[in-house]
């Protein structure tokens, strides 16, 4: 722990941070693409019952988290990975970075949220869903009607309308590419994606980022996530959350050791952690689907048929399938200079 | 004297003067900043380059396949792919290029396949440490597998590193990279030509009229230097953006795209262009405008055949720096740019969005290129300068001129009114509850522990890596430049010196960044314990920013006369000591510049630390792009503005320190 001079000067903060380093034993450096308000309560839940083990966070969008990874491949950094696109850690798979580890309790869990493998790879912890974040205030503006399917959003009234994220670095973006080409079938979908960006006024790095611009009224509708959505109505954006009738893309949040590691027994113990009840619940602030059965509880301002409308996801198309698919987007969407 | 009359000298070794405990001392120093150079800049740089000739390339030759009948028993032959391939075509050459994360189907080379079919496969690799996947399971040894047809169509081949130009040829036959350059170019040209072309005349208003409040336009035309090219952008977001305040003024058009990034990159290169044109007109001969009057040019002739050669120098100057500044500037087209693709914004897509760090280094070398080709042309410009002042001249004093004298003014006032309503913009859009549905204030955006970025400790560690960057940046710069300009002989080494002292200045910052990481990031480098740590951003920050302090110190240590180090040799005193007890603090006033000038750069610079910081080391600025990215604005906003006001304190308290040492140390500079 450092004792930078300015944290002095913050009495309290610094007790509290002195406070915390008498106890601390182990650091565990943890990547995560969780959203960055939710870090500091994941983790003093974590330390209510293992004081000694203080988190580092490292936390970038879900792209540049994997980047960061494969590209330290060889001089790995980090020691877990707590909250990263399932896809993403099958890609990590594929390298051989992960530490297989079957925490204690995992039977527990929906075995759709664990890796196939045993011991398994990666644990699940929750889903995050597609969803169309819809500024009703600005679309009343505009004279929008609102949409209610996918395809509903290539119709000309949109034109400029549409945020979404850049599916080469956000998680959230391939999500939606890559449910739309498993729902419609590789011609359908790409003629899909033709027609809808038409409409779409820009592409975004993040994928919380088109939902955060409809709710400032930037753009009236964002490609986001249903999370995203309903907190950002919480915080008192006219939104509407809009479930796509054909179906919504979705990926889920998960959990592994690093390969290498110098702290396996404390991060065996994070793992451990991160399948428990009490961590699921935790996760069931946010995400209406948590891999624990029976725990979800309703959350506020998330659409009701949410769960029915998750497609059947297929995660090895997705993680196999992810340099071909970006590289086909970016061929033909991302050259056009002129957001028209 | 003829040749006949010189003595031929006896044969031997040519005679050298012995090297002094001195000079050893010297030239051991130089050589050891100069090694700091090569290993902070050259190295990670050739680490680069040779990155961008490293591809993937599918090796089919090195996988082999058997094949069972109908029975799922009697396999054939062991095939390579490669075979299989050369008989049926199924792929060509230029879709065996892949990127790292690049995956081959391998149904494709069976054309009869169904994954009902009751066929087996068995599949190896030919060599160890052959990749395939099955699923998501790698597979390495040579070992055969056996695999159902279900099975058998996961099968995944894995690149292999290979050498050659591979990604320079998939760089220029994809449109939607290659597309960037001409937009770069572009976008870099319009900016330059408006931004001096403004400059110009806020300088001339300023050196060349009797205006009021020439101070106070000095100081506002400063401002953009203190805060990083992003705030610009999102100062604009709120200007014109679909919510803007001033939205009607773009008739529709979209702020996101080339208009945002003109104006943006007009705002913050302002100040460089006006510093630079500003000197040029400074001095002026009064004889040459005289001359003019007497004959009867026009003051729009005398403007034209007087005051703009006067300062053609400065000009040109100003435009080359204007056009590197934008060209290699990543902030700003990173958050206002919307679809139009730059450069510098590239070379992040494809390292951070995509992982793909060798199509990074490809686009970091074509982005070299221009900046390289600027900066060369500027140095030529510059060394044909020659003195515009000789002794007889009389300075040019301007007359009142009341016409002329307030629409300068009234010009001035609409360029500080740009700026400072750009700043204010940024300011209020930060106190500001919701935008643009709840006006009222809060300090909400200030909270940026719940945001992304890093929060206030990214503050802090600013602030630290700019105190660090300023002290120990200085003193490597002063100390190397003192070296290079005192020291005797050893002129190889003295000039080799001066080429990589110029070099950083011609390095865009988003390369300089990416070529630290592959070099630093290397476990086979002794020196890869820097990576992640507070140590790599200083070093890397006061290697991007060495020239101009390089430059600083050498014009300051040019007004010293050699005859110092005489009179110190005949004295018998080391050179050392002549250099702390005469040397530095004769120069203070330089020094002060150079640490202030490395204070703020290090405060708004985000393009070389962007691919550099780690979770305990995220700095401010990184927190403002990081933070306009996941699409909380105004607390970007208001992180944004923390900086500007605490370069501004910077600004002030170096002010107030300089009047200080100055008044202590440089009195023997008046009478």
């Amino acid at each position: 722990m450092s004792s930078k001079p300015l944290t002095k000067i913050l009495g309290t903060v610094a007790a509290f941070a002195f406070a915390t380093a008498a106890y601390a034993e182990t650091e565990l450096t943890v990547y995560t693409a969780v959203e960055a308000e939710d870090l500091a309560r994941y983790a003093e839940t974590f330390n209510a019952s293992h004081p000694d083990i203080k988190i580092n966070w490292v936390r970038d969008s879900t792209g540049v988290i994997t980047a960061k990874l494969l590209a330290e491949r060889d001089n790995p950094q980090a020691d877990v990975i707590w909250g990263l696109a399932a896809t993403s850690l099958l890609l990590l798979k594929s390298e051989g970075m992960l530490e297989a580890y079957a925490p204690a309790g995992v039977e527990a869990l929906d075995p759709k949220f664990v890796d196939g493998d045993n011991p398994p790879a990666w644990v699940g912890m929750d889903a995050w869903v597609a969803s169309v974040c819809y500024n009703t205030v600005e679309a009343e503006k505009n004279g929008l009607t609102p949409p209610t399917s996918w395809k509903d959003l290539t119709d000309a009234q949109y034109k400029g309308h549409v945020v979404m994220p850049n599916p080469a670095s956000s998680g959230t973006g391939f999500l939606d590419v890559s449910s739309w080409l498993q729902m419609f079938g590789e011609e359908e979908g790409w003629a899909f994606m033709d027609a809808l960006h038409g409409n779409i006024a820009r592409y975004t790095h993040s994928g919380s980022a088109p939902c955060k611009l409809a709710a400032a009224g930037e753009t009236t509708i964002g490609v986001s996530f249903a999370f995203r959505g309903a907190k950002s109505k919480a915080a008192g954006a006219p939104l509407d959350i809009i479930v796509p009738s054909e179906g919504v893309g979705w990926d889920m949040e998960a959990t592994a050791i690093v390969a290498g590691t110098a702290n396996l027994e404390a991060a065996q113990k994070l793992v451990d952690f991160t399948v428990t009840k009490e961590a699921n619940e935790m996760y069931n602030t946010g995400y209406a689907v948590v891999a624990y059965p029976g725990v979800a509880k309703p959350v506020e301002h998330f659409p009701e048929n949410l769960l029915d409308k998750m497609i059947e996801n297929d995660f090895e198309f997705a993680a196999n399938n992810r340099a071909a698919i970006l590289k086909e987007w970016q061929g033909r969407y991302d050259g056009k200079s002129d957001p028209k | 004297m003829t040749d006949a009359a010189v003595p031929t000298p006896p044969s031997g070794k040519p005679i050298r003067g012995k090297l002094s405990r001195d000079d050893i001392i010297m030239r051991g120093s130089m050589i050891v900043i100069g090694l700091y150079l090569l290993v902070t800049m050259a190295l990670p740089l050739y680490a680069m380059l040779s990155k961008s000739f490293s591809t993937y390339t599918f090796n089919l030759g090195a996988y082999e396949v058997q094949v069972s009948d109908e029975t799922g028993a009697n396999f054939s032959e062991p095939v390579s792919f490669a075979a299989m391939n050369a008989e049926m075509g199924v792929v060509s050459d230029s879709d065996l290029i892949a990127g790292s994360d690049g995956r081959l189907g391998v149904t494709q080379f069976f054309p009869d396949f169904s994954f009902r079919s009751p066929v087996m496969y068995r599949v190896r690799n030919t060599v160890d440490g052959g990749r395939f996947l099955v699923g998501s399971t790698l597979n390495e040894g040579t070992d055969w597998t056996e695999l159902d047809s279900n099975t058998f169509r996961r099968v995944q081949l894995r690149p292999e590193k290979a050498t050659g130009l591979g990604n320079f040829q998939a760089y220029f036959s994809t449109p939607a990279l290659s597309n960037s350059i001409k937009n770069s170019v572009i976008i870099a040209l319009i900016s330059t030509v408006i931004t001096v072309t403004l400059a110009f005349w806020f300088a001339y208003a300023l050196n060349r009229s009797c205006m009021r409040f020439k101070g106070l336009f000095r100081l506002v035309a400063m401002a953009p230097i203190l805060v990083p090219s992003l705030l610009p952008g999102i100062a604009l977001v709120y200007l014109f953006g679909n919510q803007g305040m001033l939205k009607e003024l773009l008739f529709g058009a979209s702020i996101y795209g080339p208009i945002g990034i003109v104006i943006g990159s007009v705002f913050f290169t302002f100040p460089h262009a006006f510093l630079i044109i500003s000197t040029a007109l400074a001095i002026s001969d009064a004889r040459l405008y005289e001359a003019s009057v007497v004959l009867r040019a026009s003051p729009w002739r005398t403007f034209w055949t007087v005051t703009i050669p006067g300062a053609r120098y400065g000009l040109v100057s100003a435009a080359f720096v204007v056009f590197n500044l934008v060209i290699t500037d990543f902030g700003l087209p990173k958050v206002i740019g919307g679809q139009f693709n730059v450069l510098a914004v590239d070379i992040y897509k494809q390292v951070i969005g995509q992982q793909n760090f060798e199509m990074g280094a490809v686009v970091s070398v074509v982005l070299v290129i221009p900046a390289i080709v600027a900066f060369a042309i500027d140095r030529i410009v510059q060394s044909k300068q020659v003195a515009l002042l000789s002794a007889r001249s009389v300075p040019h004093a301007p007359t009142p001129h009341a016409a002329k004298d307030w629409s300068l003014f009234a010009f001035s006032s609409l360029i500080a009114v740009f700026i400072l309503g750009m700043l204010g913009v940024c300011q209020f859009a930060a106190l500001v509850k919701f935008w643009p549905y709840d006006l009222s204030f809060s300090l909400n955006n200030y909270q940026f522990d719940r945001m992304d970025g890093g929060g206030w400790g990214a503050y802090f560690n600013s602030i630290k890596m700019a105190l660090l960057t300023a002290v120990i940046g200085t003193a490597v710069v002063f100390f190397g430049a003192y070296l290079v300009e005192k020291s005797n002989g050893f002129k190889t080494g003295r000039m080799l010196f001066q080429m990589f002292a110029m070099l950083p200045m011609a390095i865009p910052g988003m390369v300089l960044g990416l070529a630290y990481i592959f070099f630093f990031n290397n476990p086979e480098n002794p020196l890869h314990f820097l990576y992640g740590t507070m140590a790599i951003l200083v070093i890397c920050t006061v290697t991007h920013f060495y020239t101009v302090s390089h430059l600083t110190a050498t014009t300051a240590l040019q007004q010293m006369d050699r005859e110092f180090e005489a009179v110190s040799a005949s004295l018998k005193q080391p050179t050392l000591k002549l250099f702390t007890r005469v040397t530095v603090p004769v120069s203070l006033p330089a020094i002060l510049d150079i640490s202030i000038y490395l204070f703020v750069n290090a405060m708004t610079t985000v393009s070389a630390v962007v691919f550099l910081y780690s979770p305990k080391t995220s700095l401010a600025s990184i927190a403002v792009l990081n933070m306009d990215d996941a699409g909380d604005i105004a607390p970007a906003a208001a992180m944004g503005m923390m900086i500007f006001y605490t370069n501004a304190a910077a600004r002030i308290l170096h002010l107030v320190a300089s009047r200080g040492i100055m008044a202590r140390t440089q009195a023997w500079r008046g009478r």
